[in-house]
């Protein structure tokens, strides 16, 4: 178990980077650190091996206090990832990771088979990669050496500083559910350096969470998202996260919190090659007609227009046709999907009370939204053009 | 070209005599200047005192800039004549492009990959020898090429100090007007200065072989 215990830094110009912290990482656990930059959770991880020494107050590891430890030993039983990686580009993959082991003069023996047993245990072949050199492999395989790294001489504690925050999304999502496989089977004291809170929440026995050099909460995921402390953790979580999270505040969206609200209007006046010209600029297969008061008239569709166009006096008016089916503000999604669902619509408007147009829900509005409310669950999203109406 | 012909296979005990020398002298010269330079370059990436660094770089130049026939003549009240003073005014030399290619070498070592090392325990001398010094030995390797193609060329001078040489071949040449002793004297080191490099080329590229071929195999 590490504590810290009243630490205070302070630097030579003054900062105050840290203030007062006290924290217990327990045995067996991933304690996440999150916060903004700036915040101090590199600094509060760094102050563990010795790389950052505290102006005041205690570090005890095991009860013992690692001011009187010498940092060169400490350090090497202490495993530690960072984000560039670090490998040594001038060693092959099994010298990297045999590292530490090395510093600590195990037998060769001893340093084959370990190194052996870890690549493999994170999918390296070892047969393949031993004497491969680290320019050789793809970022997310570096990382992989660069965990299995902090591992090889059977530390207790790893601390990890944003290990896969420079990996592309893919490559990361692999290296954190490996992570949590890893940690079933060994049972690490982790402390890890984030500042993606779902990076956070998938990894995290515990989370703390800091600002400006202070722990603002610490607890389990599900009762930081539960009960976030104040505004800040609030704003840190996310408020949609936070609504998905919590059952017990889930409410049914609005037609209101889902609707697009600048579909493509025009007025009845509007020619039809200006209609044409309009749907082309927003890239869309319909327009609503609207007149000053914003009231809704009618809706043309693409095909209409292009059916009439010989007619060079007619205006959007003369070929729109009525709208038979729009929602009342204030109406809850599901039943406009239900109005969607049973009339084969694409959309559907939304008005008030005095029949004026507010907004439009479409399937691709309803998509968006589902994908804010359940980021994890989102596809990636399309390069960004018009709503198709 | 007869008279050339002659001329090396009459003289070649004094030729071989001269180049023998002339090895002597440019190889003490590269030699002891590394010894001194890579240090010092490895002292100054650590030296935290600005000033410190400019003073040592700025001497080092200055070395560089005084015309090579004036250093020797310097030397003579100091050091005497002969084979010492030669290697010291070349060693001078010698200083400049090994210090500051080893300060670059090293400067350029990855900051992550100090990081790491430092984090997983290196103490501050593994990370010199372990990581820093091979990681920039490229650099130090071709500051040391540079440096023994010229050095071999100005050694021709320090015959003018008695330290014999092939610049001997040249003065004599000179004094009894014989243009094949010139030739073979200049021809001579031309030869060494590019032979000394091609072969320094081969150790610097055995030296540094997996480093850089995974290096452009990265590319």
């Amino acid at each position: 178990m590490i504590v810290l215990d009243h630490v205070n830094k302070v630097y030579d110009d003054g900062f105050h980077a840290l203030k007062d912290i006290n924290l217990e990482f327990k045995k067996g656990e991933i304690t996440v650190l999150i916060g903004p930059s700036g915040c101090g959770k590199s600094t509060t991880m760094k102050l563990i091996n010795a790389l950052n020494t505290p102006s005041s107050g205690k570090v005890l590891i095991d009860g013992k206090d690692i001011s009187g430890l010498n940092p060169v030993e400490l350090r090497r039983n202490i495993g530690y990832v960072i984000q560039s990686v670090g490998l040594f580009p001038h060693m092959n993959i099994a010298k990297n990771v045999a590292v530490v082991p090395h510093l600590k003069k195990w037998d060769k023996e001893k340093i084959d088979r370990k190194v052996n047993e870890l690549l493999d245990l994170v999918g390296l072949d070892h047969t393949i990669y031993r004497n491969r050199y680290p320019s050789e492999l793809s970022g997310g395989q570096q990382q992989r050496v660069g965990v299995i790294r902090a591992l090889a001489a059977d530390q207790d504690i790893i601390l990890m500083d944003e290990p896969f925050s420079a990996l592309d999304p893919i490559s990361r999502e692999q290296l954190q559910d490996e992570l949590i496989r890893l940690q079933q089977e060994l049972n690490k004291t982790i402390i890890f350096v984030t500042h993606d809170m779902d990076e956070a929440i998938k990894i995290a026995d515990t989370i703390v969470l800091m600002k400006d050099g202070q722990i603002v909460q610490t607890g389990k995921p599900e009762a930081i998202l539960r009960h976030p402390a104040n505004d800040f953790v609030r704003n840190f979580i996310g408020q949609k996260r936070l609504q998905s999270e919590n059952e017990l505040s889930y409410e049914i969206p609005l037609v209101d919190d889902v609707m697009i609200t600048n579909p493509v209007t025009a007025f009845p006046n509007r020619g039809l090659a200006e209609a044409i010209k309009m749907m082309e600029s927003k890239r869309v297969d319909s327009l609503f007609i609207v007149d000053r008061n914003k009231q809704l008239q009618g809706a043309v569709s693409i095909y209409r227009v292009l059916d009439m166009y010989g007619e060079e006096g007619k205006t959007v008016a003369d070929v729109m046709i009525p709208v038979r089916f729009s929602v009342a503000s204030g109406s809850t999604l599901p039943q406009a999907i239900e109005l969607m669902d049973s009339h084969q619509l694409s959309n559907v408007p939304v008005v008030d009370g005095n029949n004026r147009f507010l907004g439009l829900v479409t399937r691709g509005s309803v998509v968006k939204h589902l994908a804010e409310v359940y980021p994890n669950l989102a596809p990636p999203q399309p390069a960004g053009e018009g709503e198709p109406v | 070209m007869s008279e050339f012909w002659s001329f090396i296979t009459e003289r070649y005990p004094d030729i071989l005599l001269a180049l023998r020398q002339h090895l002597t002298i440019s190889f003490s010269a590269v030699i002891l200047g590394t010894i001194v330079a890579v240090p010092i370059g490895i002292l100054l990436v650590y030296n935290r005192v600005g000033w410190i660094n400019s003073a040592v770089f700025f001497i080092a130049n200055l070395f560089q800039t005084i015309p090579s026939l004036a250093l020797l003549a310097i030397l003579i009240p100091l050091l005497g004549i002969g084979v010492k003073p030669a290697i010291l005014a070349l060693l001078l030399y010698s200083l400049m492009p090994i210090l500051r290619n080893t300060y670059d070498g090293f400067q350029s070592v990855d900051k992550g990959v100090l990081n790491s090392a430092k984090g997983m325990g290196y103490s501050a001398a593994q990370t010199i020898l372990k990581i820093q010094l091979p990681l920039s030995l490229p650099y130090i390797m071709s500051g040391i090429r540079i440096t023994t193609v010229y050095i071999i060329s100005w050694a021709t001078l320090a015959s003018l100090i008695g330290a014999g040489g092939l610049g001997q071949l040249i003065v004599s040449g000179l004094g009894v007007n014989k243009p094949e002793m010139i030739f073979i004297g200049g021809i001579g080191a031309v030869v060494l200065a590019l032979v000394a490099d091609g072969l320094l080329g081969l150790l610097e590229g055995w030296l540094t072989r997996r480093y850089r071929q995974t290096r452009s195999a990265a590319v």
